[in-house]
C-alpha cells in the first residue's frame, strides 16, 4: 500500500475541521484507509540519521495514511481532502470536464514520430491553466507526480510524466526518438548542456535517477520532445529540460506523458490528469482540463485526456446479498455517492445506477461497487454470521504422514530443525561431493544473494548447516527434518515436483552408524514395515560420493530403493566446517502412503 | 577424604574453644600441613551441619628456601666467618666454600674480615673481630617462630629483597560449631542401594541430605521445533472448523496459477523480477487447461463476466513462466478449477506451506515463510459470513483483536467465473503470515 505524508494541520485546515489523533484514526478507519503514522520530518531524520542532522529540521506534525493500491486518487493531500468531504457528505463529488482552449484558439498538438516506434511508441498531452501555486500546492504537485512514477507508473518502466510551464514554451510539440550522440539540451538542476550520452553517465551516481536509466540504456535511440523551437521539454523517462521546469509563478502547464503500453497510457492520463486537477480543486471553481491533440506517425489525430464517464446498473438486492446486509436502494445509493460514485435509484425495481467517475480507474465490475457500499456502510456494523457451509475435514495424507513420524522422532531423541528450502548450488553439490548436472535441481533465475540459486533436492545440507551453528552444544547432536525437496520432473505441468523427505544426523566423537540405523529400524516399526527382503525392508552396502566408502548402505523397502544411510565422507564433514564424526540416513517417506 | 582420626582431632579441637578456631592453628597444634587441614574441613562440611567453616585469607611472612638454610645454618657471612682460623685462610680457597662468594662481600661491608692482597703465597683473608652477632639469622629465626610482628617493616623489607623472607597470602577457615557438632564422626550415605533394601541396613544409616535448590538432569529427549508447534496448532483449528487440506507439495508454480488465474494483471509489481524468484530451469512451464486458458486471456484482456478487464495484451509466455509460489493461493486457485470441472457442492479448503519472495535476508525479511490460507466456496456467501467465521477462527486461536494479523477478502468475479464456478457461489478467504504471528503473538 502506498503511503501518503500529509502535514496535520494543513489537512485539518482544508477539511475545516480539528480531530484528535484517536478521531482521525477513526475516520480513516471508516473510509477504508489507515493511519499508519503520527510523526515530523524531525523524528524521521533522528531515527534514520541521527541526532546531529535533524537538528533545525521541523517539527511540524505529519500523518502518514496508507491508501489502498488502487486508489491513485487519494495520493495527495487535496485529493484526500476531497474523497473525505465527499464521504462526510460535506461535498459533492466533483464532476471533470474537458475544455476547448478558451480563447476559441487550436489545442496545444503533440506530434509523434515514427523514430519512438523502437523504444516508447506511446505519448498523450493534456493543458491545465490558470494555477495559482503557493509553496505547500506546489509540493503536494511535485509529490503527487513522484507517487504516480513509483506506483501506477511502475518506476517510470510503464509511464513518465513530464509537466512544462507552458508559457516557456510554444507549439506544436514533436515527440521523436535519437541517438544519444544528437540529443544536446540543459537539464533540471544543470547549469550548462549535455549530450545524451553524457547525461546518462552523469546520472550514474544520482541517488535518485540512477534508477530509470536502464529503461532506455542499451537503446539505440533515446526518446525526446522539443517544441517549435527546438527547446527540448523532455528526454522521457529520465530528466525534462531545464527551460520549461515549472516554477512557484507556473500559470499554465503543459501535461505530457509516455509509455511503453498505449492501454496503461491511456487510463493512466485520465488519472493523472484528472488527479493534478483535484489536487488544485480547493481553489479552483472548475474542475476542468484543457484537451491537447495527439497526431501519430500513421496521420491519426487523438484528442486528450479521455474524461470518460461510466454507468454500471446494479440491484439493491445484489449489494444487500454480498454484503451481508438488508438495505433499501434508496440507502445504497446514498452510501455510494460518499464514496464518489455518484448514484440514483432508476425507479426500476430496486435498480441503481452508478456512475463511475474517470479518476476511479480502480472500478471494473459491480463487486467494485459493492466493497465501496460496504466500506461506507462501515465493516464494523455488518453483523457477523457463521456460514451454514457443511463439510467433513480430510488431512493431506502426506501431512497427516509427516505429523506422526514427526512427534515420533521426538520421542525417539532427535530435534526437530527448519531449515530453508533454497539454496547455494554448492551446498547441494559440491559440498555433498555431487555433480550439480545429477542433482535435477531446480535452478532460480533471479536470486539476490548465492543463498538462493537452487531448490533444495536434499535435507542434508540445511541439518548440516544447523549443526555447524550449534558446535557450541554439548555432542551428540541428533537432528532430524521431515520437510520437501524439489526435482525436475518432466511429466508435472511445470517440470518439477516436490518430494517429502525424511532425514536425519548424528554427530558425536565417534560416527555412531549403529544410531542412525536404529533410528531406521524405528521408523521401519512405525510405519509397520518389517526387516526382510521382499515384503520387508533391507540395507545393503553401497556407494555414494557423499558417504564415506564402505559406511553406505541403500535402503529398500518392498524391493524399490527408498534412500540411503551411512557414514557421511570426511570431505562433506569439513565442507559444512564441521569436525566431529557424523552419520546420516535420508529417505523418501511417498512410498509409505 | 581425610581419615577419620584426623577429623576427630579436629573436632576436639574445635570442641575445646569457644568461639571457633583459625584452621592455621589447629594444623600448628596438630603439627600438620596446613592443606591437609583444609581437606578435613571440608570432608567435616559435607558431613552436613557438624561444623559451620567460613573462608578467610590473611597475609604473612615466610622464609624462602634460602632464608630457612640461615635459619638453620648461619648467614652466608656469618659461615664465612666462622670459616676463617685464626691464621687466615687463602682467598681462593675460601671462595671455594658454597657461601664464599656472598658471604666474602657481606663480611667485608660488616668488616668482620680484611683481605691481605700482597700476603706471601697469595692474597689471604684475616679475621678483623674476636666474634661477631649474627643478625640476619636471629631475624629469620624469629620469623621461624611466627614473631614476625616484632620487625620492623625496614627489615622485613630488606630481607624480602634479599629473597630470603616472602609474604604470602594464606587461605584458611575459621571453624565453629554447627548445630549438630559431635567429636565422633558418622559417614552419611548418599544414596539408597539395593543391598541396603536387601539387608535393612538403611535404618541404621545417616542419608547426606540432597541440595533442592539444584536445577535436575535434562530428560535425553529430542523437541520439536517451536514453529511447527504452531503449525500444528494452526493445522488443529482448520480440521476442528471443518476444513479439507489443500495439496500445497508444489513449491515450483507457473506465473499462470500463481497469478494470471487469480487476475493479477501481468504489469503488476508483485510479478517484478525484484519481488518474485523466477525459474531458468525448468523455465517454462508447458501444460495449461486449454479452455480455461482461453477465458483467462479474455477476462484480463477484454474482460467479460460483468467486468471492464484490464484492457492489455494479455501474453501467454508471461503465463508460462516457472516460479516459486509467491502465495499458496495459487493452490487455491488449482483447486477451485478443479471443483468447478464437477457438479459444485460447497468446500472449505485450508493450507500451511512455504511461501517465496525475492529478498536479501535480514532480521526482518525472509525470503521463505510459510502462509497460513482458509478458503470457503458456498452459494451465496456474504461479508458478513467472511467475518463470522474469521471470528470464530481467531477466537479458536485465543486472539481477541485481529487486525492487522493477516488478510481476507472476497475473489473476485473475474477469478472464479471463467473456471467455470456456477454465477451465484462466492469464495471467501483468509491468510497470514505463520512466522508473523509467532513473531507478534507468542
Amino acid at each position: 500500500m502506498p503511503t501518503v505524508s500529509v502535514k496535520r494541520d494543513l489537512l485539518f485546515e482544508a477539511l475545516g475541521q480539528k480531530y484528535t489523533d484517536e478521531e482521525f484514526d477513526e475516520l480513516c478507519f471508516e473510509f477504508g484507509l489507515e493511519l499508519d503514522e503520527i510523526t515530523s520530518e524531525k523524528e524521521i531524520l533522528i531515527r534514520e540519521q541521527g541526532g546531529e542532522k535533524a537538528e533545525g529540521a521541523s517539527d511540524v506534525v505529519l500523518y502518514k495514511i496508507d491508501v489502498p493500491a488502487n486508489r491513485y486518487d487519494l495520493l495527495c493531500l487535496e485529493g484526500l481532502v476531497r474523497g473525505l468531504q465527499v464521504f462526510k457528505e460535506k461535498l459533492e463529488a466533483p464532476r471533470y470536464k474537458r475544455v476547448s482552449p478558451a480563447d476559441g484558439g487550436e489545442p496545444q498538438r503533440l506530434v509523434i514520430t515514427e523514430e519512438t516506434a523502437s523504444v516508447r511508441p506511446h505519448a498523450v498531452a493534456a493543458v491545465l491553466r490558470n494555477i495559482t501555486f503557493t509553496q505547500e500546492r506546489y509540493e503536494s504537485f511535485i509529490e503527487l507526480q513522484e507517487k504516480l512514477h513509483q506506483n501506477i507508473c511502475r518506476k517510470r518502466t510503464l509511464v513518465a510524466i513530464g509537466t512544462h510551464d507552458l508559457d516557456t514554451i510554444s507549439g506544436p510539440f514533436t515527440y521523436t526518438a535519437k541517438p544519444p550522440g544528437e540529443i544536446r539540451f540543459k537539464p533540471l538542476s544543470q547549469s550548462r548542456e549535455y549530450t545524451a550520452a553524457e547525461l546518462m553517465s552523469l546520472y550514474k551516481t544520482d541517488s535518485h535517477l540512477r534508477h530509470y536509466l536502464h529503461i532506455i540504456e542499451n537503446e539505440p535511440l533515446y526518446p525526446i520532445i522539443y517544441d517549435s523551437n527546438g527547446i527540448v521539454l523532455s528526454m522521457p523517462p529520465i530528466i525534462n529540460g531545464d527551460h520549461s521546469k515549472i516554477s512557484l509563478n507556473t500559470k499554465n502547464i503543459f501535461i505530457e506523458c509516455t509509455a511503453t503500453d498505449l492501454t496503461k497510457v491511456n487510463r493512466f492520463t485520465l488519472i493523472i490528469t484528472v488527479c493534478l486537477f483535484v489536487c488544485f480543486n480547493t481553489f479552483f471553481i472548475l474542475f476542468r482540463v484543457e484537451e491537447a491533440e495527439v497526431v501519430y506517425p500513421d496521420g491519426r489525430l487523438s484528442v486528450y485526456p479521455e474524461l470518460a464517464y461510466r454507468t454500471e446498473t446494479l440491484s439493491g438486492d445484489f449489494i444487500n446479498k454480498r454484503v451481508g446486509i438488508n438495505e433499501s436502494a434508496e440507502s445504497i445509493a446514498q452510501l455510494l455517492t460518499r464514496m464518489c460514485l455518484r448514484s440514483e435509484v432508476s425507479g426500476e425495481g430496486d435498480l441503481i445506477q452508478v456512475e463511475i467517475p474517470p479518476t476511479r480507474a480502480d472500478v471494473i465490475h459491480a463487486c467494485d461497487i459493492m466493497e465501496d457500499a460496504a466500506i461506507a456502510y462501515g465493516f464494523n456494523n455488518i453483523v457477523r454470521s457463521t456460514p451454514r457451509t457443511y463439510t467433513v475435514a480430510n488431512q493431506l495424507p502426506v501431512n497427516k504422514l509427516t505429523e506422526l513420524l514427526r512427534q515420533d522422532l521426538t520421542a525417539a531423541g532427535f530435534t526437530e530443525a527448519l531449515t530453508f528450502a533454497l539454496c547455494s548450488e554448492e551446498d547441494i553439490a559440491d559440498k555433498l561431493r555431487k555433480n550439480i548436472t545429477e542433482t535435477r535441481a531446480v535452478h532460480i533465475s533471479n536470486p539476490k544473494t548465492a543463498d538462493f540459486q537452487v531448490a533444495r533436492t536434499s535435507l542434508l545440507p540445511g541439518l548440516l548447516k544447523t549443526i555447524a551453528a550449534n558446535r557450541k552444544m554439548p555432542l551428540p547432536l541428533k537432528l532430524f527434518e521431515i520437510s520437501d525437496v524439489v526435482l525436475k520432473d518432466e511429466t508435472k505441468d511445470v517440470g518439477a515436483r516436490n518430494n517429502r523427505r525424511l532425514c536425519a544426523v548424528y554427530y558425536n566423537k565417534s560416527p555412531g552408524f549403529e544410531v542412525i540405523h536404529g533410528l531406521l529400524d524405528r521408523v521401519m516399526q512405525l510405519l509397520d514395515v518389517k526387516p526382510g527382503r521382499n515384503q520387508g525392508y533391507h540395507i545393503q552396502a553401497a556407494e555414494d560420493s557423499t558417504f564415506f566408502p564402505g559406511r553406505c548402505a541403500e535402503i529398500f523397502s518392498c524391493g524399490k530403493s527408498i534412500g540411503h544411510l551411512g557414514v557421511l565422507h570426511p570431505d562433506v564433514i569439513s565442507r559444512f566446517e564441521l569436525t566431529m564424526p557424523c552419520s546420516a540416513i535420508d529417505i523418501d517417506i511417498e512410498p509409505f502412503l | 577424604m581425610a581419615d577419620n582420626g584426623l577429623l576427630e582431632s579436629v573436632l576436639r579441637l574445635v570442641e575445646k574453644v569457644d568461639g571457633g578456631t583459625d584452621s592455621q592453628d589447629v594444623a600448628a597444634d596438630l603439627g600438620v600441613d596446613h592443606q591437609v587441614i583444609v581437606g578435613a574441613v571440608k570432608s567435616l562440611q559435607a558431613l552436613g551441619e557438624v561444623i559451620s567453616a567460613e573462608q578467610k585469607s590473611s597475609r604473612h611472612w615466610e622464609l624462602t628456601g634460602e632464608g630457612r638454610e640461615i635459619a638453620e645454618q648461619g648467614s652466608h657471612e656469618a659461615r664465612v666467618f666462622n670459616a676463617i682460623p685464626d691464621e687466615g685462610l687463602p682467598q681462593n680457597q675460601l671462595m671455594k666454600m658454597p657461601s664464599g662468594k656472598v658471604g666474602f662481600s657481606k663480611a667485608m661491608s660488616n668488616k668482620w674480615i680484611r683481605l691481605d692482597k700482597a700476603h706471601e703465597g697469595g692474597p689471604r683473608v684475616f679475621k678483623t673481630v674476636e666474634a661477631i652477632e649474627d643478625t640476619v639469622r636471629d631475624k629469620l629465626q624469629l620469623v621461624q617462630k611466627g614473631q614476625s610482628a616484632k620487625l620492623e617493616d625496614k627489615e622485613k623489607n630488606e630481607l624480602k629483597k634479599r629473597k630470603l623472607l616472602s609474604e604470602v597470602t594464606v587461605k584458611s577457615y575459621w571453624i565453629t560449631k554447627g548445630s549438630s557438632f559431635s567429636t565422633t564422626i558418622t559417614k552419611q550415605e548418599t544414596e539408597l542401594t539395593p543391598e541396603m533394601i536387601a539387608s535393612g541396613s538403611w535404618k541404621e544409616k545417616k542419608f547426606k541430605p540432597y541440595n533442592f535448590e539444584a536445577m535436575g538432569v535434562a530428560p535425553d529427549c529430542g523437541h520439536l521445533h517451536p514453529l511447527m508447534k504452531v503449525r500444528t496448532q494452526f493445522r488443529q483449528i482448520f480440521l476442528e472448523m471443518g476444513f479439507t487440506e489443500m495439496p500445497t507439495n508444489n513449491f515450483i508454480e507457473s506465473s499462470f496459477w500463481n497469478f494470471d488465474s487469480l487476475f493479477q494483471p501481468q504489469q503488476h509489481p508483485a510479478r517484478d523480477q525484484h519481488d518474485t524468484f523466477f525459474i531458468s530451469d525448468p523455465a517454462l512451464a508447458h501444460e495449461f487447461p486449454q479452455d480455461y486458458l482461453e477465458r483467462v486471456k479474455k477476462v484480463h484482456s477484454e474482460g467479460g463476466y460483468g467486468s471492464q478487464g484490464y484492457k492489455y495484451d494479455w501474453k501467454i509466455e508471461e503465463a508460462q513462466k516457472n516460479l516459486l509460489r509467491t502465495h499458496t493461493t495459487a493452490v487455491s486457485a488449482r483447486m477451485l478449477y478443479k471443483l468447478a470441472q464437477q457438479k459444485f457442492t460447497p468446500v472449505k479448503y485450508f493450507s500451511i506451506d512455504r511461501v517465496f519472495r525475492n529478498e536479501t535476508l535480514d532480521a526482518t525479511h525472509l525470503a521463505e515463510f510459510h502462509q497460513i490460507e482458509g478458503v470457503v466456496a458456498d452459494y451465496g456467501l456474504t461479508l458478513g459470513n467472511l467475518m463470522g467465521i474469521l471470528h470464530q477462527f481467531f477466537t479458536k486461536l485465543g486472539l481477541k483483536k485481529w487486525v492487522e494479523v493477516g488478510n481476507s477478502g472476497v475473489f473476485r468475479p473475474e477469478m472464479l467465473l471463467p473456471m467455470g464456478l456456477p454465477e451465484g457461489v462466492s469464495v471467501i478467504a483468509w491468510g497470514l503470515s505463520l512466522e508473523r504471528y509467532v513473531d507478534t503473538h507468542t
